[in-house]
Order: C-alpha cells, then sequence, then structure tokens
C-alpha cells in the first residue's frame, strides 16, 4: 500500500541498520517522545536492528498515560451521574483511576460512548438535548485544534448541554522537565512527527541550544524511526546539537497555523499535573475565561478533587526514561494490561504494555 | 464426604478489580478466557469440555458426532456481505466443520425484544433459511422468547448444532505437532472492520464485505481429498492472533508465522491504520486456519485456492517454547503475539 509498505521494507530496513552501526562509536541514550513511537519501536522489535550501545527510552507522549489520575477519578464521578452521556477515546476506558475505571462506570450503568472524532460529541449533544453531554479532551497538540474547534462551535451555535474535561498537555514543557532533572540520561530526541505537523517545531530551537541536545522530528513508520535514528546518532557523534527533520513529508518548521490559531482562541496555557512526573508549570492547556461555561470540572461542582497515585507504580521512572518497564518490581506480576497498576499498562501504546505485550518479559523471568 | 478444603465459595476471579462483568469479557480476549478458565472449566471439568475445541465431539458408539452451540448478539443486525441471521448458521455450522464433521440439525431460539419490528423479524427469518440451505442444514427445532421493552438489543439468536464424523482423523489442538505447517483460507479482517464501519459513530465510507460464509464444503472437501489435517480454528472474535495463541496454548506448542504472507485486503489496511488496529485481532467470519502434516500441504493449499485464491501457508510448528505464537515482521525481526485483553480499543492519535 502507498506510504505504508515503501516504509516498511525489509532491505531498507537493513541498510539504515548498517548505517547506523557504521557511525555508532560511543553508547548513546535517545528517547522517542511519541507514544506512536513506542508501539511501533515495541510492535516491529526495532532496537534489534540497533547497535548495543544505542539505548531507546520511551518518553511522555502517550496521552493516555500522562493524564493525572485525579482526572481519571474525575472522569469516572461525572460519568457515574444520571442524565450524563461521557463520550471518550476508546483507549481511556481502561485507564485505572485510584478506585474505578471508566468500563467499570459503564457496567454500572453509565452511559459512556467511545468516539473516533471528537465532532462526534456535538452531533451527539444536538440529538440528546435533555441529557448533559462531556468529553474527556485527552491529548497532546495533536488532539488539541479538534477540542478547539468543538468547542468554538458549540459556543457559536449555542449548545448548552455540552462540556468538555479537559487534560491536554504540551510537549516541550515535559522536554525540559526530563532534562532538567537530576537523574536524566536523555541524550537526544526523536520529536512526534504528528505534534509537529500541527505545531511545526520552532519551539524545540531554543531548547537545543540551551541543552544542547539534538532533537529529530520523526515519523512512525519503522523506517522513518530508524532514520530518526541514523540522523540523531549522527548529530551525537558529531558533537552537534540541532533541530532536524526527518517527516518533511508531513511536517513543516512554522507547523499548521490555522489549528494553532483555534487553540489559541479557545485555550490558554496552565500548569498541568502528569502522571507519574507530577506538576509541570506552563505544560497544559485550560479553557479561556470566555469559555468557561464549556469546563466540566465547574459544571459538576469537582474542580476541587485531589487524590495520590499508586505508591508501587514506577510509571514516572519510566515516562522519564529512568527505567525501563521490566525493572520494576509489579511487571507482568502484580501489573498486567488486564489490571493495571498505572496507566503506562493501559495504552497500546503506553511502554509498560508495549513491553508485556510484545516481549512477553514476564514469561522469560 | 467432600474434604471441607475443596468447599470454597469465594468467586474464582479476582474481585477487587473486577466485580461486574465488562464488554471485555466478551470480547475474546484475556478477560474471556479468565472466565472460562477459572469459573466455567473446574465447574464443569469433562473430557470433551476439557479438550477445548470449536465443539465437542461425541463417541456414540457406531458413529462420532460433534455438537456446539454459539449466541449471536451482533449490532447492527444487516451489514454489507451478512446479517444475524447468515452469521447464526455459519458459525455454528462452521464450528462443526472445524471439528472435521458434516454439519447436519441446527436449532434456532430467537430472544426478542418487545416492539421489534415484524418485517425485520421475516428479513432475517428468510436469511435464515437461505443460509442453512447454503450450509446444507437442516432446522429441526427452536424456541421464541420476548423480553420487556428495553432488556434486548432488538433481537438476539442462539443456535446449537450437530454434525457427523465421518472418517478416522482426530481434529483437535491436541493432535498439533512439530513440523506441522499452517494454512490460512483467506485474506483477513472482513468481517470485523465492516461491522465497525456499519456502525454509526465511525463515519467512515468503504465498500468491505463482511467474509461470512459456510466452510462445511471446503473441509469435507479437504478430509475427502485425505489430506491430514491435525487441527483446524475457525478466526472469529479475537482474529488470527486470538486462534493460534489459542491453539499453541492447548497444543503446547510454539507456532511460528511470517506477517509478509499474511493476506489483508488494501481496505481493510487502510482502515485498520486509519483507527491504529492490528489486523491480526480483527474478527473474522469465513476463515479458517488448518493445520497440516508438511507432505499434504502443498495439495491442501491448492484446494483451498479454489475457492479463496487469497490462502495461504503462513506458518509453521515447532515444540518450544511452548504455549508461545512468534511472528516475522516485515522488517526483518521477531516478536511475540500476545492475546488482548478484550476487545481491540482505537488509539488516540
Amino acid at each position: 500500500m502507498k506510504y505504508i509498505d515503501e516504509y516498511r521494507d525489509a532491505e531498507a530496513a537493513k541498510r539504515y541498520s548498517d548505517l547506523i552501526h557504521s557511525i555508532t562509536t560511543s553508547p548513546w541514550a535517545i528517547m522517542e517522545v511519541c507514544g506512536g513511537q513506542t508501539h511501533a519501536i515495541v510492535k516491529y522489535g526495532i532496537d534489534e536492528l540497533l547497535p548495543k550501545g544505542v539505548t531507546l527510552l520511551h518518553g511522555p507522549g502517550c496521552p493516555v498515560c500522562v493524564t493525572p489520575v485525579e482526572l481519571i477519578d474525575k472522569a469516572a464521578e461525572i460519568a457515574s451521574r444520571p442524565g450524563v452521556i461521557f463520550c471518550s477515546f476508546g483507549d481511556m476506558l481502561r485507564v485505572p483511576g485510584t478506585k474505578s475505571d471508566l468500563f467499570s462506570v459503564k457496567a454500572k450503568g453509565g452511559d459512556i460512548r467511545i468516539v473516533y472524532s471528537p465532532l462526534d460529541t456535538l452531533k451527539i449533544a444536538r440529538e440528546n438535548p435533555s441529557k448533559d453531554v462531556v468529553f474527556f479532551a485527552v491529548g497532546f497538540e495533536t488532539t488539541a485544534p479538534a477540542t478547539a474547534m468543538i468547542v468554538h462551535q458549540a459556543s457559536a451555535i449555542d449548545i448548552s448541554n455540552f462540556s468538555i474535561l479537559v487534560s491536554h498537555v504540551l510537549v516541550p514543557p515535559a522536554l525540559e522537565a526530563i532534562l532538567s532533572s537530576h537523574n536524566n540520561n536523555v541524550k537526544g530526541f526523536l520529536a512526534a512527527g504528528h505534534v509537529c505537523t500541527i505545531m511545526g517545531y520552532t519551539e524545540y530551537e531554543p531548547i537545543v541550544q540551551k541543552y544542547h541536545v539534538p532533537i529529530v522530528v520523526t515519523g512512525f513508520e519503522p523506517l522513518d524511526i530508524l532514520q530518526g535514528i541514523y540522523m540523531c546518532v549522527k548529530q551525537l557523534e558529531e558533537g552537534r546539537a540541532e533541530v532536524e527533520n526527518q517527516y518533511t513529508r508531513s511536517v513543516i518548521r512554522v507547523g499548521n497555523q490555522g489549528a494553532q490559531n483555534i487553540i489559541h482562541e479557545v485555550f490558554e496555557i496552565i500548569p498541568r499535573k502528569w502522571r507519574g512526573i507530577g506538576e509541570i508549570s506552563a505544560s497544559g492547556l485550560g479553557l479561556r475565561e470566555e469559555y468557561t461555561s464549556f469546563d466540566a470540572e465547574r459544571r459538576f461542582g469537582i474542580t476541587e478533587y485531589t487524590c495520590e497515585e499508586s505508591s508501587e507504580c514506577i510509571s514516572g521512572l519510566v515516562l522519564k526514561g529512568v527505567k525501563k518497564p521490566h525493572e520494576c518490581e509489579a511487571f507482568g506480576r502484580r501489573c498486567t494490561p488486564e489490571h493495571p497498576l498505572g496507566a503506562t499498562m493501559v495504552s497500546s501504546e503506553g511502554a509498560c504494555a508495549a513491553y508485556y505485550r510484545y516481549r512477553n518479559i514476564s514469561s522469560e523471568k | 464426604m467432600r474434604d471441607i478444603k475443596d468447599f470454597n465459595l469465594s468467586c474464582p476471579i479476582s474481585i477487587e478489580q473486577y466485580p461486574h462483568i465488562l464488554l471485555a469479557h466478551g470480547g475474546g480476549g484475556k478477560l474471556m478466557h479468565s472466565l472460562i478458565d477459572k469459573m466455567f472449566m473446574p465447574s464443569f471439568s469433562n473430557k470433551m469440555l476439557n479438550s477445548q475445541h470449536d465443539g465437542a465431539v461425541i463417541d456414540l458408539g457406531k458413529v462420532k458426532a460433534a455438537f456446539t452451540t454459539d449466541s449471536y448478539v451482533v449490532y447492527p443486525l444487516f451489514f454489507p456481505g451478512g446479517d444475524i441471521g447468515k452469521l447464526a448458521i455459519y458459525g455454528t455450522a462452521n464450528d462443526l466443520a472445524m471439528c472435521g464433521a458434516r454439519p447436519l440439525y441446527i436449532s434456532v431460539g430467537f430472544i426478542l425484544e418487545e416492539g421489534f419490528p415484524m418485517e425485520t423479524l421475516w428479513r432475517v427469518v428468510k436469511s435464515v433459511q437461505e443460509a442453512a440451505e447454503r450450509a446444507k442444514v437442516n432446522i429441526v427445532t427452536g424456541d421464541t422468547k420476548v423480553v420487556d421493552k428495553g432488556k434486548g438489543d432488538g433481537m438476539y439468536i442462539n443456535t446449537s448444532g450437530i454434525g457427523i464424523i465421518e472418517h478416522g482423523i482426530e481434529v483437535s489442538p491436541a493432535k498439533v505437532e512439530q513440523g506441522d505447517l499452517v494454512l490460512l483460507s483467506g485474506d483477513i479482517g472482513r468481517h470485523g472492520i465492516t461491522i465497525m464501519s456499519a456502525r454509526e459513530e465511525l463515519a467512515l465510507e468503504s465498500e468491505i464485505m463482511s467474509d461470512a460464509s459456510p466452510l462445511s464444503d471446503l473441509v469435507m472437501e479437504l478430509l475427502e481429498q485425505g489430506i491430514e489435517v491435525h487441527c483446524m480454528r475457525d478466526l472469529t472474535r479475537g482474529g488470527l492472533g486470538s486462534a493460534l495463541i489459542e491453539i499453541a496454548g492447548t497444543s503446547g506448542t510454539h507456532i511460528h508465522i511470517d506477517e509478509n504472507v499474511i493476506p489483508v485486503s488494501r481496505e481493510v489496511q487502510a482502515t485498520c491504520e486509519i483507527l491504529g488496529l492490528d489486523p491480526l485481532y480483527v474478527a473474522n467470519e469465513g476463515r479458517f486456519i488448518a493445520f497440516v502434516k508438511p507432505p499434504d500441504a502443498e495439495r491442501a493449499l491448492k484446494i483451498m485456492r479454489s475457492s479463496n485464491s487469497e490462502a495461504s501457508l503462513i506458518g509453521s510448528v515447532e515444540m518450544s517454547p511452548s504455549g508461545v505464537v512468534t511472528m516475522r515482521s516485515t522488517i526483518g525481526t521477531n516478536r511475540v503475539i500476545d492475546m488482548l485483553s478484550g476487545e481491540q480499543l482505537p488509539r488516540i492519535c
């Protein structure tokens, strides 16, 4: 299939693997930022093709994984209420909160619907005027424009039975948080191609200068990732630290300005908690004052709720690249995709679930 | 007297986690298997059930018969390439065929919701009739129940079936052995993608049709031609991946397959790419895998290809590591194929 098969070609993969081997003289730890990249790396066994010294660390770019546990609890709380239709992307339903997950709320009678596009939720709101329709707005800069668009539309056509539970987060502040943490060992990044399709990559230019770390905007197919790794290792070996763009078939430097405009129209930048990492300043999006009537937390009176995470789960260290999933004591034993302790075991993009699914390291222990 | 230690009223499924049934418990993945392994198998245990085949093979003295049952709760009731009535007949007839039996007699139980349109029921009944003729089975007994409005999703159907085993070959997971070759009867994922596209919430336009079809003629042909078939399994809810894992687990073997030769249509692959699904776990209703002795594989493939040109040799069986399925990926690396928890969920981005 066009745009698929040529990026999954075994011979081309071998050529890139050989190239990476030929230029690597030192050990390097490279973090792929996006969960979609983690998924492809583990699914295709890409690290089998790398020199021993080149380690891939799985970054915080899985929206399911970084959504803080208290927002999952808030989602479950809202979804349990009578008269509510709660709309969510599919893979949020299995993420455990402190007491429950959305699948369990659904099993007890909550009206929870999986949507594929945020725009579907407005249709549901129009078709169910007597219900309160809530959309669980999770994701990075990639999904934020679609959320912004529905809020904008709901405001324009005056739909009052609609609100969103916002959990949008931003990539660059998370990279800075990782780079400035005391146990950081990331030497280079593969930035998320989809996020950069929206935002471009000017935001990364100050980061490479400040931390002297190469960042390569990278796609999601096996060959994209291998080429991204090659470009990153080449910079490291040559002592350079620049922003480079591997994913040129989708990303331009300034990004998609229309999408950026709608994000800025509806959202403002606020501090956000990240599951497993903690609060990062200026790392998320919240509704601007003029749109707060669409804020589900205010509408349902749950702004004050806070809670703590499972103490055994090391997803924070996994997300920061300090530990690999199988180095966790609970991995594959007390924590499995059926009974996840933390969100990185839930999403198919989550580093722990990806490891569990494709490596079966638990059976090797 | 029974030892008091065996008397255990506590629920064997971990109640801290899921005290209620979730949709995923019926998804053909790990949660469903945990119900089967922890509740059903230990409670109902007997030799026929324990063989964990698509149906039970019953020795009646002079003849051997296969017996199976299945319930159909598909939504929407009608979709491109089929409907609930066709699924109900083909699904049960195919399970019998997978035991090496010729399907003969089927029972049909309708559970209808109050207010269900008579005309729709008639369409389904005619479809059941047509499917039974095509699958060469007779509907010999039935049942009708009506539930209050709101307590059923329009219509559910349960079918059970009996078939006769007319040959001496034992077809079951226990017969799978080292060196067996794995044949797949056609391209995968059509039914699952058709159903997803037909549901309103997924605004995808596609021309994909369900693969729902009876398999017994092809299976009988393989057996009549003397192919040494060790095991067969039709690919349903959990797709090719789950079927392989089930058989590797039951037979205690290692199955290795090659992603490059698994046929997936362009439309199915494109939809899977958009939704972030793996075709390996997408449902089918007219495909099966057959484990055959190597000398017979070429002949078997030829017979399969006469009914579907996409039929392929996709892998082989080794003894260790036991219970594991591995796959050589398109880029030449190897990975373990794991069973999903429940149904696949579309990914966020």
